[in-house]
C-alpha cells in the first residue's frame, strides 16, 4: 500500500490551575484523576464541532504512576469524563516530559494516519505522590556506577550545571526568576493568562468546597533581595533555591490534537501545526542541559535554525537550565522572545504535565503575534534527557501574501 | 437562642466559603453541609445543625463588600437528608417540640427571605429537611446522580419545614401530592434527579464528573441575565381535583390511620394560598401546629422505633452466631420444581449467582420449574435489568435432575415440597446419602417442626429452617429457624445466604408457625369465628380499620391462600387447642375450591352462607377487641417460649412480613399504647419512651 504523512494540529489546549503541593495546598483533598478528568471534559466542551467518538486516543503522562494516577490512567479518565467507552486511552511516563510526550507520540500516530483525533495531557499530584515516591532503583546504578548518585535529585543536578558553566551565575540565576514572576504577574493583569485554566471544585473536609480558579504557585512580590536571602538547600553555599527553580505542585493539562484535514473538515480550531520534535539523552547528573541536544536535533531534522525560532517556551525547572539552554544558543537572558509570559518558576511545575503548557501558552501567543512563524517549546528531564517540539504558527502572516 | 438540645447530635456544620468564578463579578458565598461522615453517614439537621447555618448565615451577612450570591451545597454524594430524627425520643415536652419546627422555618426562611439570590446545588441526596431548604433557595441545580423525596408522610410526619408549601407553589399542586404523599406511601420511593429536574423541583440538571463546575457556571449565568430561568405558571384551578386525589391515597395505603399522612393533604391543600409572605407565615404556622402535634403522638413514636428496627436490628439480627462461622455456598439444590420452589431459584441464582439445580419427581415437573426460571429471567432482561450477558449466565446457573446425584457437590439443599413430615423426612434422608458432610440442609416449612425433620439424620445440626415469605422475591422477611440441634456453623450460613439474598433475617426458634404465620393465623381465627359466630363479613372486614392494616382480614386470607391458611391452622390447632380454631368456614372455602370468601368485592359467596350463620353478632368494635387480645396474649406467651430474643423481633417480624404499618410500631406498640397488652397480659411489652411518647 501507499501511503502519505498528514499534517497534525494542535487544535486547543487547557489546565487546571497549579497548585502547591501539600497539606495546605488547594487540590490537598482532590485526586489526581478528577484533575484530568476536568481538563477533558473542558476540551470537549470548548470544542462542541468535535463529536466525543471522533477522539481516538487519550494518552496522559504521569511520572508517579500510582494509586490516582496509576489504573492506567488516560483510559479511566477518559471513562470518568464520560468519553464513548469506543475511545481507547493509555498512560505514558517520561518523568517531566511526559505531557511533551504524549503529544508526540499521539501526534505520530495521527501523521501515521492511525489516528484523526486524540487528546493528550499529564499530570502530577506532587502533594499526593512526591517524587521518588515507590521508587526502587536497581542496585547495578551504584555497583557499576553507571550513574552520577547525584542525578537522582534533581536539585543537585542544577548545582552540578552550575559547576559546569562557572559563568551561569547564581545573580543570574536570581535575575532571570526573578523575571519570569514579573513576566508571569504582568501577562496574567493583562488577561493573557487565564482563559485556558479551567476551573476545579476543590474539596476540604474541613472548609468544605471551594473552587481553583487561579495558579496557587506565584510569588508577584519577589525581589532580587529576597531572593539573595533563600537557603541553598541542595548545597551549603550553593545556588539553587526555591525562588529559582520551579516547585513542588499540582495541576494537570491536556491538548486536543488532529490530522489538519480532520480539523478542517470538523471546523475545528487550528492553534499550531507540529514541525518536528527532537529527544535526546545527556549525563544524567546534568539533566537541566538537555534542552540544547534535543533542540539541535529537532532543529536539523526540520531543516530550520535557531533564527528561525521566533517563540520560545522553555521550562523553568531551574533557572540555571534555561540560562544553559540560552547560553549555548547566544540568545540573551532577557531577550523577549523567551517565556514571554513567564515560566514555571512563577507558574509552578507539576512534572509529568508541564510540556502541554508550554504549548497552550505558545499556541495562545500564536494567535497575536502573526508576525512570528515558528515556536519552539522544550524541556529537561529527569535522568538525563532533553525534549524539544517546534511548531508552526498558522496565523503567520506570510501565509495570506 | 436554641434551648433544644440533642443529645449526642451529630452535628452537620454548615462551612463557608467565598469563592470565585469566570464571568463573576464579585463572590459567590458558597456553604458547604458536612457532618463530618462519609456517605453512608448522611447529613441531617438537628438543633446544632440548625444554629450552624443560623451562624453561617449570619457571618455571610457580615461580609464585607456582600457576596453576589449564596449557595448550598452538600458534601461528597449527600446534599442533606433531613431533620435529625435520632433524638426525637429525648423531646418529652410540647415546647421543644414547637422549637424544632419553629427553628427549622426561621433558619430556611433566610434563604428565602435573602436579598441576595440564594442557590441550591444539589449534590446528592435530599430528603426532607434537606429538600426544604433547597426549595427555600431561590434556584436550584440538581446532578444528574442525586435523587430527592419525602419520606414524612411515610414516616407518620408531615414535611413541616415548608415543605407542603413551597413544592405545590413550584411544581404544581399534582406533581406534589405525588412526591409528598403517593411516593412516600408507596415505600418512601423516591424521585431520580432526571425526573425531578422534569418536575421543575430543580431549575438545571448537570452531570456528576463537573457537577458543582456547572452548577457554579449557571448561577454566574443567572447573575448576569444570560441564563433565564423559566417556570410555569402554577395551575390554582388544579387543586381540587389534587387534593381529592391525595386524600384518596391517604385512605386507600393508610385507611386514614397514620395522622401523619392525612395532615400532609391538609397542609398541600393550604398550600393553594401561595408563598408570598404573609401567605407563607400562615402556612408554616400550620405546619408548626401540624409538626409539634406530630412529633408529640405516639403513632410518631411508634413510626420512629419501627424506622430504627427496619434500618438498625433488621440489619443485625439479634442472636446470630459470629459471621466467620459461615461456610461458603458454591452451589445450591432446590427440592421440589413447584412454584414456591421455582420462585426460590430464581431468587438463589439472580442473588447468589451460583449453579442452582431443581430436582422433582418426575420430568415434566422438573422442565417446568426451570422454564419458570428462564422464563423470569428472560422477563427481566427485556425490562432492561438484565444484559444478554447476564442473562446467559444465569440461565446456564439454572438446570433441572430428575436425580439427586446433581446435589453431591452441593454446600446447601432447601426443599419446598409438600407440607408432610414424612415426605420431607424422607427428601432429607434422600439428599444425606449425596452430599457432603457439611452440606446445610434447609426446610421452607411453614408450620412443621424442624427439629422433627431432623431427628433422623445422621447430622441433625445440619438442619436448618428458612422460612420466606411469598411473594419470595417481593417481601424482605426471612425467618431463620433454629431446631434444636442446629449448630452454629448451620446457623451462620444461613444468615450469610439470607443476607446475600438481601433478605432481613429474624432469627426464631422452632415454635410451630414460628412467628408472622402464628401471629396472622390467631388473629385470622379469631376474625373469621366471629363471622362464624354470625357477625356479617362487612363488620369483620372494617373492624380493623383504625389499625390501618395494609388488607382486611379477607383480602389477607386471599392473599395467604384458604388452603394455605388451613393448613396452618391445623397444624397451631393440633399444638395450641386451646386458643387455635380451626372453623368450619375455613373448612369450606378450601372444600369448595374458592380463593375469597367474596365472589364479587363485597358480595360474599353465598355458598359459604351456612357456615357463617351464627346466632351471636359482634360488633366491630367487639371483632377489634377480640382480636387485639388475642394477639396481645400471643405475644405474651412467644416472649414466654422464647421464640425470639425479644418483642422486637416479632414487631420487625410483622413489619417486614406481614407488611404491618410502621404506625403501629410492628404491633406492641399499638397493643401498649391502646391499653391492651396490660389489659390482657398484665404488662406492657414495651417500657414508656421506647416506641411511645415518655411517661
Amino acid at each position: 500500500m501507499s501511503r502519505s504523512l498528514r499534517e497534525v494540529v494542535f487544535v486547543d489546549g487547557v489546565r487546571t490551575p497549579f497548585g502547591k503541593a501539600g497539606p495546605k495546598g488547594i487540590y490537598a483533598e482532590t485526586r489526581a484523576d478528577d484533575l484530568v478528568v476536568r481538563v477533558i471534559r473542558e476540551l470537549l466542551r470548548r470544542n462542541p464541532a468535535l463529536p466525543a467518538d471522533r477522539v481516538d486516543e487519550v494518552a496522559i503522562a504521569a511520572t508517579t504512576q500510582i494509586g490516582d494516577q496509576g489504573l492506567t490512567l488516560g483510559r479511566t479518565a477518559a471513562l470518568l469524563a464520560g468519553l464513548p467507552k469506543s475511545v481507547p486511552g493509555y498512560s505514558i511516563d517520561r518523568m517531566c516530559a511526559g505531557a511533551m510526550t504524549a503529544v508526540t507520540t499521539t501526534a505520530s500516530g495521527i501523521a501515521f494516519g492511525a489516528y484523526d483525533v486524540a487528546i493528550a495531557g499529564g499530570v502530577e499530584h506532587m502533594g499526593r505522590h512526591p517524587m521518588g515516591e515507590g521508587v526502587d532503583p536497581n542496585p547495578r546504578i551504584v555497583s557499576e556506577k553507571l550513574v552520577d548518585p547525584s542525578a537522582l535529585v534533581m536539585g543537585s543536578t542544577a548545582e552540578n550545571l552550575h559547576d559546569r558553566f562557572p559563568h551561569l551565575t547564581k545573580e543570574r540565576a536570581d535575575a532571570f526568576a526573578l523575571a519570569s514572576q514579573q513576566k508571569f504577574a504582568k501577562a496574567l493583569a493583562n488577561g493573557k493568562l487565564g482563559p485556558e485554566l479551567v476551573p476545579v471544585a476543590t474539596r476540604s473536609a474541613e472548609q468544605g468546597w471551594g473552587v481553583a480558579t487561579v495558579d496557587e504557585p506565584p510569588r508577584p512580590q519577589t525581589t532580587l533581595e529576597g531572593l539573595s536571602t533563600l537557603k541553598t538547600p541542595f548545597r551549603p553555599h550553593g545556588h539553587v533555591t526555591a525562588g529559582n527553580a520551579a516547585g513542588l505542585n499540582d495541576g494537570a493539562t491536556g491538548c486536543l490534537l488532529a490530522a489538519e484535514d480532520v480539523a478542517l473538515e470538523l471546523g475545528l480550531d487550528v492553534g499550531m501545526r507540529l514541525v518536528g520534535y527532537g529527544f535526546v539523552g545527556v549525563e544524567p547528573e546534568v539533566m537541566g542541559v538537555g534542552p540544547v541536544p534535543s533542540t539541535e536535533r529537532a532543529l536539523a531534522r526540520t531543516g530550520l535554525t535557531i533564527e528561525d525560532i521566533g517563540l520560545f517556551e522553555l521550562n523553568e525547572a531551574f533557572a540555571v537550565q534555561v540560562l544553559a539552554f540560552l547560553d549555548h544558543f547566544g540568545i540573551a537572558d532577557d531577550d523577549e522572545r523567551v517565556n514571554p509570559w513567564g515560566g514555571a518558576i512563577a507558574v509552578g511545575h507539576p512534572l509529568a504535565s508541564s510540556g502541554v503548557r508550554l504549548m497552550t501558552q505558545l499556541s495562545r501567543q500564536f494567535a497575536e503575534r502573526p508576525d512570528v512563524r515558528y515556536g519552539l517549546t522544550a524541556m529537561c528531564v529527569g535522568l538525563g534527557m532533553g525534549a524539544t517540539v517546534i511548531w508552526e504558527n498558522p496565523n503567520w502572516e506570510g501565509f495570506a501574501k | 437562642m436554641s434551648t433544644a438540645v440533642f443529645e449526642n447530635e451529630v452535628v452537620t456544620t454548615a462551612m463557608v466559603r467565598f469563592v470565585t468564578y469566570p464571568g463573576l463579578v464579585g463572590e459567590i458565598a458558597l456553604i458547604t453541609l458536612d457532618n463530618g461522615h462519609d456517605h453512608t453517614r448522611p447529613s441531617t439537621f438537628g438543633p446544632a445543625g440548625l444554629a450552624s447555618l443560623d451562624a453561617a448565615l449570619d457571618e455571610i451577612a457580615a461580609h464585607s463588600p456582600a457576596p453576589a450570591a449564596i449557595a448550598v451545597t452538600g458534601k461528597p454524594f449527600i446534599f442533606a437528608v433531613g431533620a435529625d430524627l435520632s433524638g426525637v425520643p429525648a423531646v418529652t415536652d410540647e415546647a421543644t417540640a414547637r422549637e424544632i419546627a419553629e427553628t427549622g422555618h426561621r433558619v430556611f426562611r433566610r434563604l428565602k427571605d435573602s436579598a441576595i439570590p440564594t442557590f441550591a446545588f444539589v449534590n446528592g441526596v435530599a430528603l426532607g429537611g434537606g429538600l426544604e431548604l433547597a426549595l427555600h433557595c431561590h434556584y436550584r441545580t440538581i446532578s444528574g446522580t442525586a435523587a430527592v423525596g419525602f419520606p414524612e408522610a411515610f414516616l407518620g410526619l408531615v414535611p413541616g419545614w415548608g415543605g407542603t408549601q413551597l413544592l405545590p407553589n413550584l411544581v404544581g399542586i399534582d406533581a406534589a401530592v405525588t412526591v409528598i404523599v403517593e411516593n412516600a406511601l408507596a415505600q418512601n420511593k423516591m424521585t431520580p434527579a432526571p425526573k425531578a429536574a422534569k418536575l421543575g423541583i430543580a431549575d438545571a440538571l448537570f452531570e456528576p464528573a463537573d457537577f458543582l463546575e456547572r452548577s457554579l457556571e449557571w448561577a454566574v449565568g443567572v447573575l448576569d441575565g444570560s441564563v433565564t430561568v423559566s417556570r410555569p405558571e402554577v395551575d390554582r384551578s388544579a387543586w381540587d381535583a389534587a387534593i381529592e386525589r391525595g386524600r384518596a391515597i391517604v385512605a386507600g395505603r393508610t385507611r386514614n390511620a397514620s395522622p401523619g399522612a392525612v395532615r400532609s393533604v391538609d397542609l398541600l391543600d393550604l398550600a393553594r394560598a401561595g408563598v408570598d409572605d404573609e401567605a407563607f407565615t400562615a402556612g408554616t404556622a400550620a405546619e408548626d401546629d401540624a409538626l409539634t402535634e406530630l412529633l408529640m403522638s405516639d403513632p410518631l413514636r411508634a413510626s420512629l422505633y419501627s424506622f430504627d428496627l427496619v434500618n438498625k436490628r433488621a440489619k443485625r439480627p439479634a442472636g446470630a452466631p459470629d459471621k466467620a462461622l459461615a461456610r461458603k455456598v458454591g452451589k445450591v439444590g432446590v427440592v421440589g420444581a413447584g412454584l414456591m420452589a421455582s420462585q426460590l431459584a430464581m431468587l438463589l441464582v439472580r442473588q447468589l449467582k451460583v449453579p442452582v439445580v431443581l430436582t422433582d419427581i418426575d420430568q415434566v415437573r422438573v422442565d417446568k420449574g426451570v422454564a419458570y426460571v428462564h422464563g423470569e429471567l428472560d422477563k427481566l432482561a427485556q425490562r432492561g435489568r438484565l444484559s444478554a450477558d447476564k442473562l446467559n449466565q444465569l440461565k446456564g446457573l439454572v438446570t433441572g435432575s430428575l436425580s439427586k446425584e446433581a446435589f453431591a457437590d452441593a454446600d446447601l439443599v432447601i426443599e419446598a415440597v409438600f407440607e408432610e413430615m414424612s415426605v420431607k423426612q424422607q427428601v432429607f434422608a434422600e439428599v444425606e446419602a449425596i452430599v457432603s458432610e457439611t452440606c446445610v440442609l434447609a426446610t421452607n416449612t411453614s408450620a412443621l417442626s424442624v427439629t422433627e425433620m431432623a431427628a433422623k439424620l445422621e447430622h441433625p445440626e445440619r438442619v436448618v429452617g428458612l422460612h420466606f415469605f411469598n411473594p419470595v422475591a417481593v417481601l424482605p422477611l426471612l425467618e431463620v429457624v433454629r431446631a434444636e440441634q442446629t449448630d452454629d456453623a448451620t446457623l451462620a450460613t444461613a444468615f450469610a445466604v439470607g443476607r446475600s439474598l438481601k433478605k432481613s433475617c429474624v432469627l426464631v426458634a422452632d415454635a410451630p408457625a414460628f412467628v408472622v404465620n402464628r401471629l396472622l393465623t390467631r388473629f385470622l381465627g379469631e376474625v373469621t369465628s366471629a363471622v362464624e359466630q354470625g357477625t356479617p363479613v362487612e363488620v369483620a372486614e372494617r373492624a380493623l380499620d383504625p389499625l390501618g392494616l395494609p388488607m382486611t382480614p379477607f383480602e389477607l386470607l386471599s392473599l395467604v391462600g384458604p388452603a394455605v391458611a388451613l393448613h396452618v391452622a391445623e397444624r397451631m390447632h393440633e399444638a395450641f387447642p386451646d386458643r387455635f380454631a380451626v372453623g368450619e368456614g375455613l373448612r369450606r372455602i378450601v372444600e369448595l375450591g374458592r380463593t375469597s370468601v367474596f365472589v364479587e368485592p363485597g358480595v360474599v359467596d353465598p355458598e359459604l352462607a351456612d357456615a357463617f350463620a351464627g346466632d351471636s353478632p359482634l360488633t366491630e368494635e367487639q371483632v377489634r377487641e377480640r382480636a387485639l387480645g388475642a394477639l396481645a396474649q400471643e405475644i405474651r406467651l412467644m416472649l414466654d417460649e422464647g421464640v425470639v430474643q425479644a418483642v422486637q423481633d416479632i414487631d420487625l417480624c410483622m413489619v417486614l412480613g406481614a407488611g404491618w404499618p410502621f404506625w403501629l410500631g410492628g404491633i406492641s406498640a399499638y397493643l401498649d399504647r391502646t391499653g391492651v397488652s396490660e389489659r390482657v397480659t398484665g404488662s406492657r411489652f414495651l417500657p414508656r419512651g421506647v416506641a411511645s411518647l415518655p411517661a
